[in-house]
């Protein structure tokens, strides 16, 4: 049977692909950053999951305006990166899994999470920068890679607690598959930044240090943050941090923390990465 | 359509146009002539002739001047959505730090933006509500 062996918090600033894409990653903006990252990639080197159920926003590359879903699963074969202004990035196509893909999305709606199915998408940042920030840069991407994007540009966004009840239910659906796999959730985006308006810049470190030690210990007090709150305390694109409820959601009620940091700033965010194990 | 906004509570959140049903309506048509820009044909077009390109798109007056002009704000006023407003940056190859101190108080550069971000980031006191700026 498969299992979720962990769950991986990480933002997905665009610029962080950038700097891999371009060689940056070692000049005094971003080695700093770069080093804290040394340790996670130590960790899944070791643990090696199977599959990543990555739980990401798309920022209006593989959809727009034209039909807005709130939580869609990617069934397809494979998806290439998303040309988001620059061409895309220079990385290998992510390889999906169509079967179990498949098998989540029957057993979601089974349990009365209506998710959209999506056989022809291309992933942008939001999924391939975690990807990048876990492996670096190999020839192929030593993991297969499900995609769960969740609507956080069009308020309202889903909330904290709907997020965490579908970890729940992932979890479920998971441990009922027949295939024995090591499958690794990642929750992405956040910490607190804001990209638009008079307020662009806004950073909230209180904020998000409460946040990371209530996403272990409290899930539910998380939970039921309002939206008001989230986008008054974590600005306007801080409230993309609900979808780490659905990774905690897919853990026990006890986690580990394995390995936890902050780095203030990554371009327009403050970088917030969490490793929890069961 | 009016440009009226009927208030909600999130509306006392300063410097912030959070993207609601009504600027979703409002600014459609606007967010989905920067979702073209995505096709590189059409960036090419849009680039020999501005307000050519515009035209295909029912945007209002307004809308088509703010993206003449490159009045970021005033497109999120106008109903634009950050993520595609970003794309006329990204056209115009400027960065995401210089579009920030396009957007923030007057007269900040893209090195004051970055020394901002580099010290910590914009500061929560004073700017979590209108009604209470001691907060």
């Amino acid at each position: 049977m498969a299992k979720i062996i962990a769950g991986v918090g990480t933002s997905h600033v665009p610029a962080i692909g950038a700097a891999v894409d371009n060689g940056k990653t070692g000049n005094d903006y971003w080695a700093p950053l770069f080093q804290k990252f040394e340790p996670a990639r130590a960790w899944i080197d070791e643990v090696k999951p199977d599959v990543c159920i990555i739980v990401y926003n798309d920022h209006a590359h593989a959809f727009d305006l034209s039909s807005i879903s709130t939580f869609s699963i990617g069934t397809c074969e494979s998806f290439k990166s998303s040309d988001e202004g620059y061409g895309p990035r220079p990385i290998p196509d992510v390889v999906g899994d169509p079967r179990l893909a498949w098998h989540l999305c029957e057993s979601l709606i089974m349990d009365e999470f209506d998710i959209t199915i999506v056989n022809d998408m291309t992933v942008d940042h939001g999924l391939t920068v975690p990807l990048s920030i876990m492996y670096d840069q190999p020839e192929a991407w030593p993991c297969k890679v499900i995609p769960l994007a969740v609507n956080v540009v069009q308020y309202p966004q889903p909330k904290g607690t709907r997020c965490l009840a579908l970890g729940k239910a992932l979890r479920k659906a998971v441990e009922a598959y027949d295939q024995d796999l090591k499958v690794a959730i990642f929750g992405t985006g956040g910490l607190s930044h804001q990209l638009q308006g008079p307020r662009a810049g806004l950073i909230n470190a209180e904020y998000d240090e409460k946040f990371l030690n209530d996403l272990a210990t409290d899930p539910q007090a998380v939970a039921e943050i309002t939206h008001t709150e989230w986008l008054r305390e974590s600005g306007s694109e801080g409230i993309e941090a609900v979808m780490w409820l659905v990774m905690r959601g897919a853990l026990g009620d006890k986690v580990d923390e394995v390995y936890r940091f902050t780095h203030c700033a990554a371009s327009n965010t403050n970088y917030g990465m969490t490793i929890l194990t069961d | 359509m009016s440009t009226i906004r009927e208030p909600r509570e999130f509306d006392d959140i300063p410097g912030t146009f959070v993207f609601d049903g009504q600027r979703n309506h409002q600014g459609y048509h606007l967010n989905m002539f920067c979702k073209s820009l995505d096709i590189k044909e059409n960036r090419e077009v849009f680039r020999q002739s501005p307000a050519a390109y515009l035209n295909r798109f029912p945007m209002t007056g307004e809308q088509r001047e703010a993206v003449l002009q490159r009045r970021f704000n005033r497109l999120l006023e106008l109903g634009g959505n950050i993520y595609y407003t970003w794309k006329i940056a990204a056209f115009d190859r400027v960065s995401m730090q210089a579009a920030g101190a396009a957007m923030s108080d007057e007269g900040m550069t893209e090195q004051e933006f970055r020394d901002m971000m580099l010290a910590g980031g914009r500061p929560m006191k004073g700017n979590r509500s209108k009604s209470d700026k001691n907060r």
